[in-house]
């Protein structure tokens, strides 16, 4: 098969010393990333992207470096959640409902062991899935004229803020947001300069690293600033970790959790704007209606521990689906990944399978790479990652912010982007106090380029007439899309929520 | 109560953004579209969100107390300063002292926090500069 051929292109690309040394790498730091509370996947790749280009890696090694990253972090989420009840990340919150009671019950071994066998499972198919769903989406996408990427892009933002806030007026303020600030600099159509103030260093525009280091990771030492500061070190209760094998009788019962998960967390990550936080609550909810028949849910069920890990990983992978097929992120984190394309001047979306298959099916070979060591590093290694949870804040969010500088500070050698990254941490922790989603923001200032360019060509197609915006039916569906993805939850939205509130308070 | 200021201010963005708009200059190079309708439909999608959130508040967030708040801003300043001394003392010591800054306000004892920034500086000196040949900036003593 052709899609099977380009698979083993791929791994020939990845399978280089170098490539496999920098996803063993990837998936270390990504699974430290993703453990530590607070520092979740978008934060940790956001992080390491921009030391991966003062490092001055060419696309693919970066790439395979980053999704190693990316993988990892997914992992790692668990290992807090299990432990010590703190969700390293929001997919890893329903991870808590069962993971800490079965530590609590002395078996924090086999709880992470058989996470770490569910997060497998998911990412694996969900790859699979990844290399079959993503060459046929191309095909669609090869239909997409300039209009209709316009209402793709609408269609991202309304799904994907949406479903990821509690309130559809703040999402659509932060894509506003983020579109006026990649507004900033040089028209790309007529030369002229837009908002830059007479400011040269404005000219160029606003580095979105910049922008994305600044609103998740400086913002995120403001809040522990707020919180942490004085507050008596929380007791870490040591827990014991006991065996990390889990016992066959307990792979077996949930290997149906498993698999049922692995589909849901896999359409769940597909869909624009749902993510991994979705799939993993969607399938911890669907696998406590299918199988919890005496009510074990939430006191330490495996099946409970499996289930969102499957679901959380296997929407990672499907999230990648319209990100590498169509440019337009699934997820906050492939948000941040494709920031990362866009820097490394690769385009994502059909042409990108056409002109560089190498990069596409050498990532696609990476995730699978990866996966398999990160099998390998979370099962017997799990202890490592587990001493690493026992650095307190006051000396990790140093060390955090300090990277942080040095990845801005490494690009561009400039003080004044640093000044602009902190006021950008600033405007991210207001912005997170009055609950307003960063997601969109990132999208804002990833997309508004490509959003207005289409926009523009679409007009200069139409000679200036706008209801070629809807000419076409698949641009009408699109349309029709964004507007159900906007408005559904605020119809629905409050069943959901409360749906979830009282999910999340099952392991109180 | 905090959605409505936000608001408010959400609107004077709006305006700001719009004004400015305005005033950008038209080039021989044009297209149906120009370089202003981008701007003005991100202008009306702030504004009519600002006037959502003053007709709609959510409740308001815990604010921290004015203390908490100053020091936000003093570690903003002191990030700032770094910034600016980043190129005239060099990375090891501002890293240091900015470092320990913040490991002290995050409630580390101030000898045990000059150790922590002066541990960090060095180690991302070492791994990033020794190790992996990143350039820092360099200050009057070369590092």
């Amino acid at each position: 098969m052709d899609v099977l051929s380009s698979l083993g292109d791929g791994f020939a690309v990845a399978f280089t010393l170098q490539n496999l040394m920098l996803a063993l790498v990837g998936c270390f730091l990504g699974t430290v990333m993703g453990a530590l509370p607070g520092l979740g996947p978008s934060n940790g790749v956001a992080i390491l992207i921009p030391l991966a280009f003062t490092l001055g890696l060419p696309a693919t090694p970066a790439l395979i470096l980053l999704t190693s990253v990316y993988y990892g972090a997914m992992y790692g989420g668990r290992i807090s959640s299990i432990l010590l009840n703190i969700p390293g990340d929001e997919p890893a919150l329903m991870t808590t409902l069962d993971g800490y009671p079965m530590a609590k019950q002395g078996m924090a071994g086999e709880a992470l062991a058989l996470s770490g066998i569910a997060s497998f499972v998911g990412a694996f198919f969900a790859t699979w899935g990844l290399v079959f769903l993503a060459p046929q989406l191309v095909k669609v996408a090869l239909l997409f004229g300039p209009a209709e990427y316009f209402a793709l892009f609408t269609l991202a933002f309304a799904t994907l803020g949406g479903i990821a806030s509690r309130n559809q007026a703040k999402a659509a303020f932060a894509a506003a947001l983020g579109l006026g600030i990649a507004t900033v600099g040089v028209d790309g159509q007529t030369g002229v300069p837009r908002f830059s103030f007479g400011e040269v260093h404005l000219y160029d525009g606003i580095d979105f690293l910049v922008a994305i280091v600044g609103l998740f990771a400086l913002s995120e030492v403001f809040v522990f600033l707020e919180n942490h500061r004085g507050a008596a070190e929380a007791e870490k209760d040591q827990v014991k970790i006991g065996r990390v094998t889990p016992p066959l009788s307990m792979l077996k019962k949930t290997a149906g959790a498993m698999s049922r998960s692995t589909v849901i967390g896999f359409i769940a990550g597909v869909l624009p704007g749902a993510g991994a936080s979705l799939g993993s609550f969607l399938s911890y909810s669907i696998e406590k209606r299918v199988s919890d028949r005496d009510g074990t849910f939430g006191k330490g069920d495996p099946r409970g521990v499996a289930a969102p890990e499957a679901g959380n990983n296997a929407a990672a992978g499907g999230a990648l689906v319209p990100m590498l097929a169509l440019g337009v992120p699934g997820s906050g984190t492939t948000a941040v990944l494709l920031a990362m394309l866009l820097a490394l001047n690769i385009t994502p979306g059909p042409l990108l399978f056409q002109q560089n298959p190498d990069v596409v099916w050498g990532l696609i070979a990476a995730l699978f790479i990866g996966n398999v060591m990160l099998l390998l590093m979370n099962i017997p290694l799990v202890s490592i990652f587990v001493r690493v949870l026992l650095i307190p804040p006051k000396y990790l969010m140093p060390a955090v912010a300090m990277i942080s500088f040095v990845g801005i500070y490494g690009i561009s050698g400039s003080t004044f982007d640093l000044m602009v990254m902190v006021g950008f941490g600033v405007i991210g922790w207001v912005l997170r106090k009055l609950d307003v989603p960063l997601v969109p923001v990132i999208l804002g200032v990833l997309l508004g380029d490509q959003m207005e360019k289409n926009l523009r060509r679409a007009m200069t197609i139409s000679d200036g007439d706008w209801s070629a915006l809807f000419a076409s039916p698949l641009a009408i569906g699109l349309w029709a899309f964004a507007f159900v993805g906007f408005v559904a939850p605020i119809l629905f939205g409050r069943y959901f929520r409360v749906k979830r509130r009282d999910e999340e308070h099952v392991g109180d | 109560m905090s959605d409505r200021i936000f608001g408010v201010i959400g609107l004077l963005l709006a305006g700001f953004y719009a004004w400015q708009a305005t005033l950008i200059q038209e080039s021989f190079i044009q297209d149906p579209v120009g370089p202003k309708a981008f701007p003005f439909i991100i202008a009306v999608v702030l504004a009519a969100s600002g006037i959502v959130f003053v007709l709609k508040p959510d409740p308001a967030p815990d604010w921290p107390a004015v203390g908490r708040i100053f020091e936000i801003a003093v570690t903003v300043a002191v990030m700032i300063a770094y910034a600016l001394a980043l190129p005239e003392a060099g990375f090891v010591v501002s890293t240091a002292v900015a470092a320990a800054f913040l490991s002290w306000r995050l409630g580390a004892k101030p000898a045990r926090a000059l150790a922590a920034g002066i541990a960090i500086s060095v180690g991302i000196y070492v791994i990033f500069h020794l190790v992996l040949g990143l350039s820092l900036a360099e200050g009057p003593w070369g590092f």
